[in-house]
């Protein structure tokens, strides 16, 4: 048999042009959208046969509403993200981090885990590479809490759906309660509850990549090609999310909510993380149901926790941890966390 | 012969990775071994951090996402 070799196949890739022009035209075409929603969602609204005012209407309007405007921020944001992302990878913040040791290593790593790529399926790789580079086992926290806690998903659609004040506390508080346990983690000295092989790996080869030369045109693909993934895998959690909002916007009684989820409850708080952690969604389904609940008047603080111990603290992330950490790192480690989001929690019911 | 390793633990994107070095060779006839590394120390130690990672006869070529097609054929063949 002979082997046949074939030319290498014409790389059938848009011309770079429509790329330049194709971006900012689909830009301003989802912009337009945006605008029109308002009058859009009224008009699907109306098709249904129930009075607008009533509590299947709300709920039919919120939900008309949200899931277009959702799905146009997530898109947008996750395409800016993916751009900008296509910067920095984990090597290269590993490298910046690497020998860090001084205390401004934390909010750096912070900083570094919003704006460094990486999914959680290689949060093991991830975590001992730096840790076998020497990276203190603090910094290493710090950078995996606040790359979900602060992700840019999350800021663009509470400010979206919020609005920016909120949207600003959240970032304020999710980047300080990162950087805080991170600290606060490695100054307790747990290196020695990683599992043991774990500790016995010595700085690995820090393979020296060369770096692959991207253009424009190629940044741009690396955003078109995150929006196809990441909305494509998490459309599904937004519509149950929005769902849920809705049924709390259209049903839930102001009254219920005030006593349950109302600034007066001190237990709100400690019961929102309770709840909060088992649930497994991703930002952009958990921000609906936050617009939902801020809307009947939940408690600033309680809701806050409750948004933040659903995107920080997430049991199929601590399983995929378990791997590298012992079962007493991992009640350490969120135990920790959970302190910093009961704290924001408490201020804010208490300031407010 | 060349000796292509693929990195990732099983995600979807390292099967698709997998795929497309075994493709690619088939097209360009270029006779490959490729080796699927999907134990978490054994990625960390190679250096790769995101996964799909590739190494060409030992030398980390690729990290992070799917591979670009022409610089693929470039590593294999080169």
């Amino acid at each position: 048999m002979t082997v046949q070799t074939h030319d290498p196949v014409p790389h059938r890739d848009t011309p770079d042009w429509a790329w330049y022009i194709g971006v900012p035209a689909m830009g301003a075409v989802l912009y337009l959208l945006y605008g029109q929603l308002i009058p859009i969602s009224e008009w699907v609204t109306a098709l249904f046969p129930v009075a607008r005012d009533s509590h299947t209407g709300e709920a039919i309007a919120f939900f008309v509403y949200d899931v277009p405007k959702v799905l146009l921020l997530l898109t947008g944001i996750v395409f800016v993200t993916g751009v900008l992302r296509s910067w920095f990878s984990p090597e290269k913040t590993r490298a910046m981090l690497a020998g860090k040791n001084q205390i401004w290593g934390y909010p750096l790593a912070s900083l570094l885990g919003v704006l460094t790529p990486f999914c959680s399926c290689s949060s093991v790789p991830l975590f001992i590479g730096f840790v076998s580079a020497g990276i203190p086992l603090g910094v290493t926290f710090s950078f995996l809490i606040a790359g979900p806690m602060v992700g840019p998903v999350g800021l663009g659609l509470l400010y979206g759906l919020v609005g920016w004040q909120i949207a600003t506390i959240y970032l304020v508080f999710g980047f300080t309660i990162a950087t805080v346990a991170g600290f606060v983690l490695g100054r307790m000295g747990l290196e020695r509850y990683l599992q043991d092989w774990v500790r016995e790996l010595n700085a690995g080869p820090v393979g020296d990549l060369p770096e692959e030369r991207q253009t424009l045109v190629d940044r741009l693909k690396i955003g078109a090609e995150q929006v196809r993934e990441i909305v494509g895998k998490i459309w599904i959690w937004v519509l149950v999310g929005i769902g849920i909002g809705a049924l709390i916007h259209g049903y839930v009684p102001e009254e219920m909510m005030l006593r349950i989820m109302g600034g007066e409850a001190w237990w709100s708080v400690p019961a929102a993380v309770v709840v909060g952690v088992p649930m497994y969604t991703n930002a952009a389904g958990v921000i609906p149901i936050v617009e939902a609940l801020l809307g009947k008047g939940a408690a600033l603080g309680t809701t806050l926790a409750f948004m933040m111990s659903v995107i920080a603290l997430s049991l199929p992330e601590m399983i995929i941890l378990k791997q590298v950490l012992t079962g007493r790192l991992i009640a350490i480690f969120i135990g920790v966390v959970a302190g910093g989001i009961l704290a924001t929690g408490f201020l804010f019911n208490a300031i407010l | 012969m060349k000796n292509v390793k693929v990195y990732g633990p099983g995600c979807a994107r390292c099967a698709t990775t997998e795929q497309m070095v075994k493709d690619a060779a088939t097209r360009l006839g270029v006779e490959v071994t490729v080796e699927k590394i999907t134990d978490a120390k054994s990625i960390a130690m190679a250096g790769v951090m995101s996964t799909p990672g590739i190494s060409v006869d030992g030398k980390l070529v690729h990290t992070g996402g799917l591979p670009d097609a022409a610089k693929l054929e470039a590593w294999i063949t080169t």
